[in-house]
């Protein structure tokens, strides 16, 4: 084993002891602050493993989307929304939320099992199909054209849902005075008054 | 298992690139310091620091000296793994950039070929910092300088990388090395003033300077994010505040000056770091220039400026240099 195989093998247990860490972190800390800094201590361990894996573009762009855009996002909607010291609720008490949240949880889990199971995988060392940061835009701007760009209707889909849903809902409950005057107008230029 | 091989050149060569870097950022901070409090008192018509040494050019030193013997107070009810955690947060993502920065064909730690993305990400684990330092301060002051610092950065992350788009396009590399050899004959600022400037005004705005210093403005906020901080800790922050600065400045020269290309020097391909350093420091000049002489805007007005013009203008020059480099 040379120093490098040697280097790279306890980088690699690094990065799985940093998933694991942030991920107990986020699931367990009481104050809603700490939860998202330990989902960025995981996301970071992920950037991490795709290093590992060789990868530098991935590694770049896990770090740039996930840590610095989304963390930063939440941890801005926390700011917004919590005083510092505020705690999390201890547990979901309701039953059906309760239910809800496991069933997803077990969903999702049960999905990626499967396709861990069913893939054939292949050694990373032996691994040399091509995963630079040109062959990955060729492949997502002419095979995959479609599924990128249908990504980006669902961040569309989901930017409208985020404003109804802080607007109040379609016609719905307006908390804003000055929102509610604009949505009124709205409604009653098209005739749908709702109560 | 074999025995351990001795130690690879390699990891030999990083390890002293990493300790002359961080001993440059010393004594960029300690310059800097220096520089930043002169211009503004002679900006100001008054001398500056005169005492310590021939006009007051050993001040920073002791300032150095005083705050590495300072308490660290850490304030009451605050949490406290966060707040001490945050100033290296800050100090390590400013200290990796540096390695893939060409200051001259030979002289580069490291030629990632997606060096400019790689600084791009690191400035963005700096914001973290700030957050995590605002808030873990448990104060008032912290919190309003570390939410703005967030929005600010989520404003102008994105006409600065839409500028350096511009130039990527030009020359289809991430790499600074090919980025700077690229522009033997012409510099890039020629070619993409639009760029240039957008890329500035939004570089003064990341490394929150004057006229966007809303995370830190001392009239309003005491000193924003690290009002808590006293010693080391303070320290690190404004080493990594000056760094950063550094960074913004390389960065533009890179991809906009021509990096090291200057009238010819011997033994070029090392001497162009000096024509690298000019350049730098000239940057880094205008940008003290700027905080002293500019007033600091309102938050609505930096907002806007970024959303209403610095990224629509960014976007029409990207639009109008992917056609040309198409025709």
């Amino acid at each position: 084993m040379t120093f490098y195989q040697i280097v790279a093998e306890g980088l690699f247990f690094a990065f799985i002891i940093l998933v694991i860490l942030g991920s107990l972190i986020t699931i367990r800390a009481k104050i809603l602050m700490q939860t998202v800094l330990g989902l960025a201590v995981a996301l970071l361990g992920v950037a991490g493993i795709y290093f590992y894996l060789g990868s530098m573009f991935l590694t770049l762009m896990q770090i740039l989307i996930y840590v610095g855009a989304i963390c930063i996002v939440l941890v801005f909607g926390i700011m917004v929304g919590y005083t510092p010291t505020e705690v999390a609720e201890k547990a979901i008490k309701d039953w059906r939320n309760k239910f809800l949240a496991i069933s997803s949880a077990v969903t999702a889990f049960l999905l990626i099992l499967a396709c861990v199971l069913k893939t054939d995988w292949i050694p990373a060392v032996a691994d040399d199909r091509n995963f630079s940061a040109a062959h990955l835009g060729e492949e997502f701007l002419y095979t995959y054209c479609l599924a990128f760009e249908l990504i980006s209707v669902i961040l569309l889909i989901a930017i409208i849902g985020s404003i109804i849903l802080a607007r109040g809902g379609a016609g719905g409950m307006v908390t804003d005075h000055r929102a509610g005057k604009e949505v009124a107008a709205v409604q009653e230029e098209k005739g749908e008054v709702s109560t | 298992m074999e025995t351990i091989s001795i130690l690879p050149p390699e990891l030999i060569r990083m390890v002293i690139a990493v300790i002359i870097i961080i001993t440059f950022l010393f004594v960029n901070a300690i310059m800097m310091g220096y520089a930043e409090r002169k211009i503004a008192g002679h900006v100001q018509r008054r001398p500056g620091p005169m005492e310590v040494g021939s006009h007051g050019i050993l001040q920073m030193i002791v300032d150095g000296v005083k705050l590495v013997g300072k308490e660290l107070l850490i304030p009451l009810n605050v949490d406290r793994t966060l707040f001490r955690v945050a100033p290296l947060l800050s100090f390590t993502p400013v200290i990796l950039p540096l390695l893939v920065i060409p200051f001259s064909e030979k002289l580069q730690a490291r030629d990632l070929n997606l060096g400019l993305l790689f600084i791009v990400s690191m400035g963005a684990v700096n914001v973290m910092a700030l957050l995590v330092g605002g808030w873990g301060s448990n104060n008032k002051y912290s919190m309003f300088g570390a939410m703005r610092a967030v929005a600010q950065a989520i404003a102008y992350e994105i006409p600065i990388l839409l500028s350096m788009l511009a130039v990527i396009l030009m020359c289809n590399t991430f790499s600074l090395k090919e980025i700077v050899g690229a522009q033997q004959n012409i510099w890039f600022v020629f070619l993409q003033p639009v760029a240039f400037l957008i890329y500035v005004v939004a570089g003064l705005a990341e490394t929150n300077r004057a006229p966007f210093d809303l995370p830190e403005a001392e009239s309003e906020l005491t000193a924003g994010f690290h009002t808590e901080y006293s010693g080391m800790g303070f320290s690190l922050f404004f080493i990594g505040e000056y760094t950063n600065m550094f960074i913004v400045a390389s960065v533009a020269t890179v991809l906009f000056l021509g990096g090291w290309h200057g009238p010819h020097l011997p033994y070029g391909e090392y001497l162009g770091v000096v024509w690298f350093f000019l350049k730098v420091y000239f940057l880094l000049f205008l940008m003290i220039m700027v905080r002293w002489t500019y007033p600091r805007v309102r938050f609505d007005q930096l907002l806007n400026f970024a959303w209403k013009y610095l990224v629509p203008f960014s976007l029409v020059n990207l639009l109008i240099t992917a056609v040309v480099v198409k025709l």
